[in-house]
């Protein structure tokens, strides 16, 4: 059975205490309008604050592949320089362009955020930290983030640029085709926990992960996993979409100011959602390393609040999209289309199949050893 | 070789050589970093001896410099950075020689291309690595470059004997 600890720096304590505080003293409806404006203004903070943060990392993590120092003047350690650039764009210049498509240009920017937006409600951040639980969770993550490219055709297309419009046609491309890998490796693990539903596969993995689970298949599926959501966030060595040598900046040149903000922050938060759904599915989400009978290990373990979990897995994944953007030089678009269509989903189409035998004939860890 | 054992040895050698690479950059993260914190480790900041900022006249403890006024440098100059004014005087044998009365380097011209130094027969100048040199007003960058009351240094033939030219 699932073991019970005693957790005193859960979230989900407070969440809990706080919601039967206002069932007694509010109706239902009230109970639940001011919890669900709650949950947004929390979603909407963490958004932010998770993107400041990976700004910072990101930049300071980059400075360290290059023998610099990265940012170190504003605040100690340079750890308000991300907030000084988000006031200094927030007090840009909103540039207008003659004979763009003034609507779509305007609407372009919300359809990347939007579709972020929704992709980071469904993320289980801890016991008791998930917006939403869909039945159908991957499905849904997997549609709704594939709706940013929209915004990002939609930018190339109305800003009434060659390069903008090179730069979206290829993103289209890149996207399209590594969304099919990624969501192919996202089946993999939906055969091998047998649920669509986040929080059914986070219980289902506690004492043997899904990456371990499933072995050869499932790290197979991890690694396209990463390397298709790595190629879908745009960035290097996939981001030819925004070659600056080629291409100034991609779909995204004619932006100024929060419009720019907007792409910028969509895709720093694009990168922690690949890798957090990452962490969800392959590595066991907010559960800590626990293993089949050693009780005292697990309630060690346990004490480590779900949240901290979550968030150093993640950062880990993050760490290693770091580490692969600043290691590998930029793909031409032949090779990158090879790289998903010649190599990525053939792999992953025989690795599906691999699955389902390994799933039928009981081949899998939990199975061979007898693990809950 | 056939075409599937190209696909996967390909596909191999392609993900060794990936690996290698991030075992590269996984050194490079763990080094020493090269950035200097320029106005902070002033007192400790090393710069390259052959860093050109400063063109100066080394002069020696009595007050001495080797400039025979020749004006090699300043006919080398590309763009007329130096100019040497010869001054003649009598010497006590009665001949007349010629001698340095100034030597001015206009800093705010020069390209520290170090044609004057390589050209000097003499080595009467060379550049030093001094390189806080923003001055607020231009004429500040206008160098006389040997001392008030300095000569030449007389040349002792015996100790140093002039190179054959090559």
């Amino acid at each position: 059975m699932i073991l019970n600890y005693s957790q005193p720096l859960e979230i989900s304590n407070l969440t809990s205490w706080f919601d039967q505080y206002l069932r007694s003293n509010l109706s239902e409806f009230w109970t639940l309008l001011i919890e669900f404006v709650l949950v947004g203004i929390f979603l909407l903070a963490a958004y932010a604050v998770i993107a400041l943060i990976l700004i910072y990392a990101e930049r300071k993590i980059t400075a360290f592949f290059q023998a610099r120092l990265g940012p170190n003047r504003v605040g100690k350690w340079g750890l308000l320089q991300s907030v000084a650039d988000m006031i200094k764009i927030l007090l840009k210049e909103i540039i207008r362009i003659n004979r763009s498509d003034r609507f779509l240009f305007f609407a372009a920017p919300f359809f990347m955020i939007v579709a972020s937006m929704l992709t980071f409600g469904a993320i289980p951040f801890g016991k008791g930290l998930q917006a939403i639980d869909f039945n159908i969770g991957v499905l849904y993550v997997t549609a709704v983030s594939s709706l940013g490219i929209i915004g990002v055709l939609l930018a190339g297309w109305s800003s009434n640029n060659k390069y903008s419009m090179i730069g979206a046609m290829r993103s289209g491309a890149q996207f399209i085709s590594y969304e099919l890998s990624s969501g192919f490796a996202l089946m993999t693990i939906v055969v091998l926990a047998g649920t669509m539903q986040f929080s059914q596969m986070i219980e289902g993995q506690r004492f043997c992960w899904n990456i371990f689970n499933g072995h050869i298949s499932s790290i197979i599926a991890f690694v396209i996993y990463l390397i298709s959501g790595h190629a879908e966030t745009n960035r290097g060595p996939f981001d030819l979409p925004e070659a600056e040598s080629e291409l100034t900046a991609g779909y995204h040149t004619e932006y100024s100011g929060l419009q720019f903000g907007f792409y910028y922050l969509a895709e720093y938060l694009n990168m922690f959602i690949i890798a957090s759904i990452a962490t969800t599915v392959f590595l066991g989400g907010y559960l800590p390393i626990q293993i089949q009978g050693w009780d005292a290990f697990n309630g060690i373990m346990g004490y480590i609040p779900s949240y901290v979990w979550f968030f150093s897995k993640t950062g880990f994944l993050i760490f290693l999209s770091l580490w692969v953007r600043w290691s590998f030089p930029r793909l031409r678009i032949d090779q990158l289309l090879n790289l998903e269509w010649k190599y990525l989903l053939p792999i992953n189409l025989v690795n599906l199949l691999l699955m389902v035998i390994l799933v039928l004939t009981g081949l899998t860890l939990k199975n061979l050893f007898g693990i809950l | 070789m056939s075409s599937v054992s190209k696909y996967f040895s390909g596909l191999f050698t392609g993900i060794k050589s990936l690996l290698t690479g991030m075992g590269e950059t996984w050194k490079e993260l763990w080094t020493k970093k090269v950035t200097q914190q320029y106005p902070e480790n002033r007192e400790t900041l090393e710069i390259s001896e052959r860093f050109r900022c400063e063109l100066v006249m080394p002069h020696d403890e009595n007050n001495e410099h080797a400039c025979t006024a020749c004006g090699i440098c300043e006919m080398n100059c590309p763009n007329g950075t130096i100019k040497v004014t010869p001054m003649f005087i009598e010497t006590a044998d009665g001949k007349k020689k010629k001698i340095l009365d100034t030597h001015i380097w206009d800093m705010g011209m020069c390209t520290y291309c170090n044609l004057c130094v390589i050209t000097c027969p003499s080595d009467a100048i060379i550049f030093k690595n001094n390189f806080e040199n923003a001055v607020f007003e231009k004429r500040k960058l206008i160098m006389q470059l040997n001392q008030e009351g300095s000569k030449l240094r007389e040349k002792k033939k015996e100790s140093k004997p002039t190179e054959p030219i090559i």
